[in-house]
């Protein structure tokens, strides 16, 4: 068979392709047609010939298999440094192979390279910050994710959320009147104890155009109204678009670059609409990576920016605390340890490990590093989509174990985590090694201690 | 025959080695896309450039970045071993004479006993690197044939040198063995591995610029490598 019904080299771009994906419980007819899938070898060689340029070309050459990557890996700590989770090992033998055999490969080896690219790396890149000839493993294995999904080997619930990119312009069956209704009943929900609190949709020239996680609206609406409450204790002028709203892409984790692109436009689209001064991005790594990061490249952006200059939340926020927008009770400051989970997407790849060392000096009495951090800590574990696959829990679970140790080793039992993946991952690390440690965004944390100007506060109060 | 390998095949040697270098350095830019790789290289150019020199700087100074110092040992194996290996040739005093018999003009030359120190610093370093590569797990399983052939290519002009200078058995025949071994290394240099001569710099400013331009570079003090 050489194309499934549900697991072939097609793109997923229509309701009934997504929910007949979505009525196979856990992929499991997907992952059997996978079985049989062939492979395209012809259109494979094509697109490395194409693409596999002499950035990477270069990296696979000259690597001089030093091993100094090894103990970058939280895979291979975690996996009791088996040699196979070495990150130099792990894309030789699969972009290496591929282009040695001029993508000659069969339905095996892209099985393997599958297996390879979404649970032995999770893309968080500190192996690159290893290398002494500057070799981005991470790199490497987003584009081998690409050429996996052009090849119909991408794991179930990818398939799916790149194809609700396609559909929803979102990870997830939001429609445009969904997240206007949340929206609506979230500033209706909070208006008693807050005054005057909106949650403005469409406005146009506002300072900051405010956008999300699809979870946010879907799972966690209070955090929709919790970041309207600090928007408006922080007195700011700022709006939400009805459309291009959702700031994350499961399509990058998929390497549906189609997707990728379609995604980031619907954002960039709402900027050039609403014409608003700035953006900020609620707090989530791989949202902020991909649009404001990745996104350019895939709109064909020459700048490398987007349209107009767009924030992280931790940057809002320690900007508010810095010029006194926000203000922190004192006595409410956090009391107990507590420590950061740097997130690779915004602190590695983005560089704003400051701006989380500025708010921690803000809320918190005894901060507490974990080793390693800032650029150089570990991936929390389930980054790269790993979090949401099926198939590779067990992977996942194992991997978490590096973070555990980190976190235990701190002594504190809150873990600041503003990324919507090393939330997750905390949280079933929690789950599954029990080691008694909480978690939390930053909202809910500078909700609790936040000043309220005596004009916003209710009157009945 | 030393006339042959220390002219016409000199010559022939040194021209595929820059010929060669020319055409991997053009080959490597030429090959850059700035939507493929993501990196706006002609755009934002003073962080670009920011980015590339810190990125090649931090790396060539020996504890330098949070890798060399994870690896302390290895870290010294390296650095004593590309110094060594760049420098003892350049200012050898034997290559000098050469040099000014021919061209009409040298370089600062080392003793003679710490050009011997630092050829057997080559030779150590080397067979430490090998021993590594076979009793680390890690470093086995990425270790191919074609590893100690390079190795084997770099190292061979110093021990053959060595044997000639101090006169191991027939020196005409060693000399004209270090000569050949030294144009074998040169024109390795483009083709294999050894390209990271050139290629180290290249990849290192890519990445610099990578992280200099897109991953944070506008936004902070530079990566911390």
């Amino acid at each position: 068979m050489p194309e499934g019904i549900l697991c072939n080299k097609q793109v997923v771009d229509t309701k009934e392709k997504l929910n007949a994906l979505l009525a196979d419980k856990s992929g499991k007819q997907y992952y059997a047609e996978m079985k049989a899938l062939d492979i395209d070898s012809k259109a494979l060689w094509a697109t490395l010939e194409k693409t596999c340029k002499s950035r990477l070309r270069t990296w696979l050459e000259i690597c001089a298999h030093c091993g100094m990557c090894a103990d970058s890996c939280f895979f291979y700590l975690a996996n009791d440094k088996d040699p196979k989770q070495v990150p130099s090992y792990k894309i030789q033998s699969t972009l290496g192979e591929m282009v040695k055999r001029k993508g000659e490969v069969d339905n095996d080896f892209m099985h393997m390279v599958m297996d390879t690219a979404w649970s032995k790396c999770s893309c968080c890149n500190r192996c690159a910050t290893y290398c002494p000839f500057g070799i981005d493993m991470g790199v490497m294995f987003g584009y081998v994710r690409g050429l996996c999904f052009s090849q119909g080997f991408v794991p179930w619930e990818l398939k799916i959320g790149s194809g609700m990119h396609r559909i929803y312009n979102a990870q997830m069956d939001i429609t445009t009147e969904d997240w206007v209704d949340t929206c609506e009943w979230m500033a209706e929900e909070y208006e008693e104890d807050w005054p005057g609190l909106e949650i403005p949709v469409d406005k146009e020239n506002a300072d900051i155009i405010y956008t999300v996680n699809a979870r946010e609206p879907k799972h966690y609406p209070e955090d929709l109204a919790e970041a309207a409450i600090l928007f408006h204790l922080a007195g700011e002028n700022w709006t939400v678009p009805s459309q291009g709203w959702e700031e994350t892409s499961l399509a990058m984790f998929a390497g549906d670059w189609g997707a990728c692109k379609i995604q980031v436009e619907s954002v960039y689209a709402a900027m050039d609409r609403l014409k608003p001064k700035r953006m900020v991005v609620t707090e989530c790594g791989h949202a902020y990576r991909a649009t404001v990061l990745e996104g350019p490249y895939w709109a064909g952006l020459k700048s490398g920016k987007t349209p107009i200059e767009s924030f992280h939340y931790v940057e809002w926020v320690a900007e508010a605390l810095r010029t006194g927008k926000l203000k922190i009770d004192p006595a409410k400051r956090i009391k107990e340890p507590v420590t950061y989970q740097d997130s690779c997407n915004y602190v590695r790849n983005a560089g704003l490990g400051d701006c989380a060392r500025e708010i921690m000096s803000y809320i918190a009495e005894d901060f507490r590093e974990m080793r390693p951090c800032k650029e150089h800590n570990f991936c929390c574990g389930g980054g790269g989509g790993l979090n949401g696959i099926g198939l590779y829990r067990q992977a996942r679970n194992i991997g978490l174990t590096v973070k555990r140790d980190q976190i235990l080793a701190t002594g504190a039992k809150l873990v600041v985590a503003p990324c919507h993946n090393c939330w997750d991952a905390i949280r079933d690390l929690e789950e599954v090694y029990k080691i008694g440690i909480r978690w939390s965004f930053l909202k809910p944390l500078l909700l609790s201690m936040v000043e309220v100007p005596e004009h916003l506060k209710p009157k009945d109060e | 025959m030393y006339e042959l390998v220390t002219g016409p095949l000199a010559w022939l040697a040194f021209g595929i080695f820059f010929i060669g270098l020319l055409y991997r350095l053009v080959w490597y830019i030429r090959g850059l896309n700035w939507q493929m790789d993501r990196v706006t290289y002609s755009k934002n150019v003073a962080y670009g450039i920011r980015g590339a020199l810190r990125s090649i700087f931090f790396w060539l100074v020996p504890f330098g970045t949070h890798g060399w110092r994870f690896y302390p040992g290895f870290t010294i194996l390296v650095f004593v071993f590309h110094i060594c290996l760049l420098a003892t040739p350049v200012f050898l005093m034997g290559h000098n004479v050469l040099l000014l018999e021919r061209f009409g003009f040298s370089l600062p030359t080392l003793t003679e006993g710490m050009a011997d120190i630092m050829t057997l610093a080559v030779i150590v370093a080397a067979i430490f690197i090998i021993l590594r590569r076979i009793a680390l797990p890690e470093v086995r399983i990425i270790t191919k044939p074609y590893d100690f052939l390079v190795l084997a290519i770099a190292v061979a002009p110093f021990l053959t040198g060595f044997l000639a200078y101090h006169q191991v058995g027939n020196y005409d025949f060693w000399i004209v063995v270090h000569v050949l071994c030294g144009e074998i290394m040169l024109v390795a240099i483009p083709f294999t591995k050894l390209s990271h001569f050139l290629l180290f710099f290249l990849s290192r400013a890519q990445l610099g610029m990578d992280f200099g331009i897109k991953r944070g570079g506008m936004k902070n003090k530079g990566m911390a490598w």
